[in-house]
């Protein structure tokens, strides 16, 4: 089957980004596809540059960057719900004259049309904190 | 019938969550869906007339609520039980919606094969 995700909580703060990472090692070790991970609300700040936990605690957007390269999924982090909360992409940093931009590799910013069309072209979307 | 519902839970000051369930709304429907509300707990705050969230520092929900008949979102439906709790009654709210009861809810969860719950 092939899946989607939608993660609204935010690293640290709640288990949400980590609950779905064992999700998605276990759907996608059962041989199922996850094709999108599609980040709002606070969960937009799983798509942090910045994310610099303790040595001895989990980085959870490297965890993301990692599954993602191995399985081709796609992270897509909400633009509006980014932008405004401080998450910028190059384009975006330019487009607002904003010095830096944070957005991590392998993430990218667009809109939540992307999350609409998850929940229209995926079998199953499953979401992570509400 | 429509086939996306979006479960409005949370009032509409105090945390960004009906904010972002309704712009999710409007760009399903954006998108060509048939999209149904269904405002439940403290959603059904956001259906309160005369709210004043700029005195908190918010923009409220209530321009975009009132734009939903041009996305062609008509169908709002309110948990009466979840009204009756709050000793709100439908001369309070400010919208045209439906009063539905439990079962109905029920049903409405049934229906969709789209749900994003807020």
């Amino acid at each position: 089957m092939n899946y989607s995700l939608a993660i609204y909580g935010g690293p640290y703060s709640q288990q949400a980004s980590q609950s779905a990472l064992n999700f998605a090692r276990a759907v996608l070790e059962r041989g199922h596809q996850i094709q999108r991970v599609f980040f709002y609300h606070d969960g937009i700040y799983n798509g942090s540059a910045l994310i610099s936990p303790p040595q001895d605690e989990n980085n959870v957007s490297a965890q993301w960057q990692a599954l993602a390269q191995e399985h081709g999924t796609e992270l897509v982090v909400c633009i509006a719900a980014a932008v405004r909360r401080g998450l910028l992409d190059e384009k975006e940093a330019g487009r607002y004259s904003k010095p830096v931009h944070n957005l991590a590799e392998g993430f990218t910013l667009s809109g939540l049309g992307q999350l609409i069309d998850a929940g229209m072209s995926c079998d199953k979307l499953v979401t992570f904190g509400v | 019938m429509s086939n996306l519902l979006i479960i409005f839970r949370k009032a509409p000051v105090g945390s960004s969550w009906a904010r972002e369930a309704l712009d999710l709304a409007l760009v399903g429907a954006a998108f060509g869906q048939q999209a149904s509300l269904l405002f439940m707990g403290d959603g059904v705050y956001q259906l309160l007339d005369h709210q004043q969230p700029e005195q908190v520092g918010q923009k409220g929900t209530q321009a975009m609520m009132k734009a939903l008949p041009m996305y062609d979102i008509e169908q709002i439906f309110v948990a009466e039980h979840s009204l009756n709790e709050r000793g709100l009654s439908q001369n309070d709210l400010g919208f045209a919606c439906e009063l539905i009861d439990q079962g109905t809810v029920q049903q409405l969860l049934q229906s969709h094969a789209q749900i994003f719950n807020f």
